[in-house]
């Protein structure tokens, strides 16, 4: 096996350019577990730690090679909440918000966050140079995204005026260190308008736009109002039966922890 | 006033103290050695081939291509066993590779040597295999149909036509748990030269293992020698011969040492788990609140092959009905094969998947009568000299069921939280749920367990002590597994000789004799009971032989004047005694499962308190408060590691831990999706001991390490039924059955 180690982005993506088949490695926290399970043998590693300009915060561009350890300090309050729950205190100090985007698990927990904040996934490469693409775009199914051959994950790009009002959650049968079988995360603007985006519960993170219709018809809901929320949040979504849950308490918990989440919101 | 020349050392870390564990801070700084850890010079590395199917006939099986992979050096089948077949706890009917049929995902097909354990695997990819699938045998109510079964068992004991005043029914499902040991099964065989092996291989019993394998290569006994190695963890899951035989007949057809290591996900299709059980019962009780009569039908899955199953059927059987008095009891059970991964031994045996069943009942007939669902239980409670519910043996030993009761309702009960900490609500770090989400309930579990082998087995353990002017030695082949027995065997044997420094000289098959399981919750009793059976002798021995009234490290006493130096003692050389050190007989029981099957028991009480979400349908399991039965505490620090761990396990049982199996086939062997309770789901637990001594062992001491995992789960079940006010039929309860959802 070969591993490369660039030190600048210039040089991952030349390197990526070189040998489009190669894995880019992060924190490893997804790609090794592959490995282990020998669902992957990588040939070719491009190892992406010691570029420093990946692991950046700034302003309204979150460098795809930010740890969850650092996030879990962040100002947006969800991407906090969230970065609390991955795994455990090594994971998020190894994991990074860009292996997760790259990984695009229905379950990746930065998923609705980006969803409902309306980030957009900056991508690169040596030939073409940037790409933004909306999370829409990107995220095309389970663990598939738009990401091309010769490309690298830069950042996510958070729009101007994010929200200060936000929420995350997520539903797990353990306490802590648990893949979500529900999660939600809900941004509320000054106007009253929401987003409601949830993870697990579809092949790529799910917006809830009718729910998110009705909040803006009612942007001081009454309980019909949010009783109608809940029945349209578990319309809305599409879950499965797995070994981690079935599809009807999925559909059932996303209804309900998208209305604790706007209440949430609401009571602020 | 006569002075001594030489004082007696007060000697430091007998029984009642917690010395520190001779192995605790090697294993804390990564220095001690796991069977994982074990490397010979020259050695290969081997892989297993298992089959992807629950049942298969196998159509062709060709090895030439693997043994074409460059580093490869053996490929062995069925076809390469030299002598018995098949091995088994009990009886042989396991084969040692698939043989024409697969009858369980997973089963080993053959195993590969080679260089490393990379080339191994490659190996094993490159050995052409073709099946003809069948369709497995998965249901446990159609193998019984189908009569495909290791035991039947049934009790029939009082009058089935007496009933009570009230009479309840209910039906019970307990899924499949695993042992999931931290470290995972390993091992490594050493050919000797002379056409025997020696083998360090993860084991609860040696020489269980001893007796299975030499008939299977077709040696003498002596030829193949087993040794103790270190282990993080077995729980029951290294009763069974795993990768044993293989090793071995490896290791004898290279010539060279050869290594084997499970990874998590082999770890969970290559040993023996829970049996899943589904059991119906009626209880009755007369109006004062005594119980009248108990029918029950049980039904556990034992899966491929027999392990333990006749034993775990029997267990399920005598203690269904937990520990309370009654007269008619008649209960039907049966352990069927399927193609189910195979079960065999776990920490309660038996008697952890039945205690869910008459906790439940208990619940309900006190709630039928209106009577404190403590105190029902209370008026039940079966103790010393009863006749036991299930066989009618007289309880000879201790059995405080009634004290720990009256203790446990004496524990002060937690009071709501006072913080909103969302890590101390349900759902955790996720933080999905608010304090005014929350429902507190509460709930009992009081059940029994019998305290090593029962049913006529000649139940035993060997130790040989060695006592020099260095200090003493203790022989033993009993399995250190993590659970501490090195340090009571230290305590035991100095506090009888009042000689520190003690070593105990984990012994292979051919230096000692069997101690017998590290199961059952025996070893205590068993091996600390021949350890302190023969220190006393030993003792006895050199006070007469040189005429003293005590012995010490300094020598032999007399009227506190030294007689003789410890060195003119031993003169030159070592006092050595062994013994074999046996519990009351035990016999098997007749037609009706009425008899004297069992050498002791113990009894454990939990009272849990939870905090569940209905509506998201998530639980917190908040405390625990415990009473156990433990005759006497040798070492405290260890008894409460024991209670604590093992109601841990029982709470992972009752809402996290299962393995899925969907048609034969396990569908979370990582821990990944096998949720074993964080630290964050663990419960504060507050434990009291209640000390009545049984009738043999060390000092009355009894065994500790099964009741806590019996209890704590029915506990924790009763308790979400309390905060939701509604049945659960079904453990591990999950947030599905919470909320009432499919
Ligand atoms: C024990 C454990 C617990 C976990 N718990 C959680 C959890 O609670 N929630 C959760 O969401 N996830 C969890 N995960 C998954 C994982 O930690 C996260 O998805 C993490 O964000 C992955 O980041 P990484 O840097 O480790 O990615 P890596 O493993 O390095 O990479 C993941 C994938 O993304 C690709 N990739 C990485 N960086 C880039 C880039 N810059 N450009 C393009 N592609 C890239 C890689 O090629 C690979 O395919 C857990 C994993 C483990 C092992």
């Amino acid at each position: 096996m070969e591993i490369t180690r660039p030190t600048s982005l210039v040089e991952a993506l030349e390197a990526r350019a070189e040998d489009p088949g190669a894995d880019l490695l992060a924190g490893g926290t997804d790609l090794m577990v592959e490995v282990n399970f020998g669902h992957s043998r990588p040939e070719h590693v491009i190892a992406l730690r010691r570029i420093a300009e990946l692991a950046q915060i700034d302003g309204n561009r979150i460098g795809a090679g930010v740890t969850w350890a650092r996030l879990e300090k962040s100002d947006h309050r969800a991407l906090a909440q969230l970065a609390r729950t991955v795994g455990s205190p090594q994971i998020r100090a190894a994991g990074t918000i860009g292996g997760n985007i790259g990984t695009a698990s229905p379950a990746g927990d930065g998923l609705p966050w980006l969803a409902a904040v309306e980030a957009e996934i900056e991508v690169t490469s040596k030939d073409r140079g940037v790409r933004r693409l909306p999370c829409s775009e990107f995220f095309t199914g389970v663990k598939r995204n738009a990401l091309a051959p010769d490309e690298v994950i830069t950042a996510a790009i958070l729009p101007e005026n994010v929200p200060t009002n936000q929420e995350f959650a997520k539903i797990g049968q353990r306490s802590a260190m648990v893949i979500s079988t529900v999660s939600a995360c809900v941004v509320r603007d000054d106007d009253g308008t929401v987003r409601v985006a949830l993870g697990s519960v579809a092949p790529t993170p799910l917006r809830a736009t009718r729910a998110e219709a009705l909040i803006a018809e009612n942007p001081d809901p009454s309980e019909a109002v949010l009783a109608e929320f809940v029945r349209t949040v578990s319309a809305e979504v599409s879950p499965i039966t797995d070994h981690r849950s079935t599809e009807s308490y999925r559909r059932h918990a996303a209804g309900v922890l998208a209305r604790r989440l706007l209440e949430r919101c609401l009571a602020r | 006033m006569t002075t001594s020349p030489v004082t007696r050392k007060r000697i430091r870390g007998g029984i009642g103290e917690s010395p520190l564990r001779p192995d605790g801070i090697p294993k804390v700084t990564g220095n001690f050695a796991y069977a994982s850890d074990l490397h010979a010079e020259g050695m290969l590395w081997a892989a297993t081939l298992r089959s992807p199917h629950p049942r298969a006939r196998i159509t062709k099986l060709d090895t030439a291509p693997a043994l074409a992979v460059g580093g490869v050096v053996a490929v062995l089948t069925q076809d390469d066993v030299p002598g018995r077949p098949g091995f088994g706890m009990h009886v042989p009917d396991q084969p040692v590779f698939a043989a024409g049929e697969c009858n369980y995902w997973g089963e080993p097909i053959a195993v590969v040597a080679a260089s490393d354990l990379e080339t191994a695997k490659l190996g094993v990819a490159a050995i052409v295999v073709e099946y003809e699938v069948l369709e497995p045998l998965t249901d446990m109510e159609e193998a019984d149909a189908a009569d495909s079964q290791t035991r039947r068992m049934k009790i029939r004991r009082g009058d089935r036509t007496v009933s009570g005043a009230v009479s309840v029914e209910g039906y019970y499902e307990v899924g499949q748990q695993d042992q999931a040991p931290l470290g995972n099964e390993a091992g490594l065989a050493i050919p000797d030269g002379d056409g025997g092996v020696d083998l360090y291989a993860v084991s609860q019993w040696v020489h269980s293992d001893h007796w299975q394998i030499y008939p299977c290569l077709n040696l003498e006994p002596e030829q193949i020698r087993c040794h103790p190695v270190g282990m993080g963890g077995a729980f029951g899951s290294r009763e069974d011969v795993s990768m044993h035989i293989h090793l071995c007949m490896l290791a004898l057809r290279t010539g060279r040492p050869v290594k084997m290591m499970f990874d998590r996900a082999e770890s969970f299709v290559g040993h023996v788990h829970r049996h899943p059980a589904r059991m119906w019962y009626r209880h009755e009780a007369d109006a004062d609140g005594k119980l009248v009569k108990v029918e029950a039908r049980l039904i556990l899955d034992g899966g491929a092959y027999e392990s333990s199953s006749n034993a775990v059927i029997a267990n399920a059987a005598y203690f269904a009905m937990g520990p309370y008095l009654c007269d008619n009891v008649f209960i039907d059970s049966v352990a069927v094969k399927t193609n189910n991964p195979p079960a065999g031994a776990m920490r309660g045996f038996g008697g952890v998947q039945t205690a869910f069943g008459h906790e439940a009942q208990m619940d309900r007939l006190a709630d039928e009568l209106s009577i404190d669902r403590l105190e029902f239980r209370r008026r039940n409670a079966l103790g010393q000299g009863d006749p036991m519910n299930s066989s009618g043996q007289i309880i000879e030993g201790s059995l405080p069921t009634a004290e720990l009761i009256d203790e446990l309702a004496s524990m002060p009960i937690v009071e709501p939280l006072a913080s909103d900490d969302p890590r101390h609500l349900p759902g955790g770090t996720g933080l999905t749920t608010n304090p005014d989400h929350v429902k507190r309930g509460m709930g009992y579990g009081v059940t029994i367990k019998n305290l090593a082998f029962s049913e006529a087995f000649d139940d035993y353990s060997d130790v040989r002590i060695s006592l020099s002017p260095i200090g003493v030695e203790v022989y033993t082949a009993a399995a250190e597994v993590g659970q501490g027995m090195v340090t009571i065997i230290q305590q035991l044997a100095r506090e009888v000789l009042k000689i520190e420094q003690v070593a105990v000289v984990w012994s292979d098959t051919n230096v000692i004799g069997s101690a017998g399981s590290t199961s059952a919750s025996r070893q205590t009793q068993m091996t600390g009971g021949a350890t302190y059976q023969c220190a006393v002798e030993l003792r006895q021995q050199i006070l007469d032989e040189f005429g003293g009234d005590d012995l010490s490290s300094e020598g032999v006493w007399r009227d506190g004047d030294l007689l003789v130096t410890l060195a003119e003692v031993c003169g030159g050389g070592a006092k050595e005694h062994e013994i074999r050190y046996r519990h009351p007989e035990t016999f098997a029981t007749d037609e009706n499962g009425q008899g004297d099957p069992h050498p002791a028991f113990a009894v454990a009480a939990h009272r849990a308190v939870v905090d569940v979400d209905p509506e998201l349908g998530l639980v917190r399991v908040v405390q625990l408060d415990t009473v156990q039965d433990v005759g006497k505490v040798l070492n405290p620090v260890a008894a409460l590691g024991q209670i604590e761990g093992g109601a841990l396990q029982g709470v992972g049982m009752a809402v996290l831990e299962e393995l899925v199996v969907d048609k034969g086939v396990i569908k979370n062997p990582n821990f990944t999706d096998y949720l074993l309770p964080t630290f964050l789901d663990a419960p504060h637990i507050e434990v009291r001991f209640v000390e009545e001594p049984e009738r043999w062992g060390p000092l009355g001491a009894k065994g500790i390490g099964e009741p806590p995992t019996i209890s704590a789960g029915p506990a924790v079940y009763a308790a979400i039924q309390d905060a939701i006010g509604r049945h659960l039929h079904r453990v591990p309860v999950l947030p599905q059955h919470i909320v009432g959802s499919s």
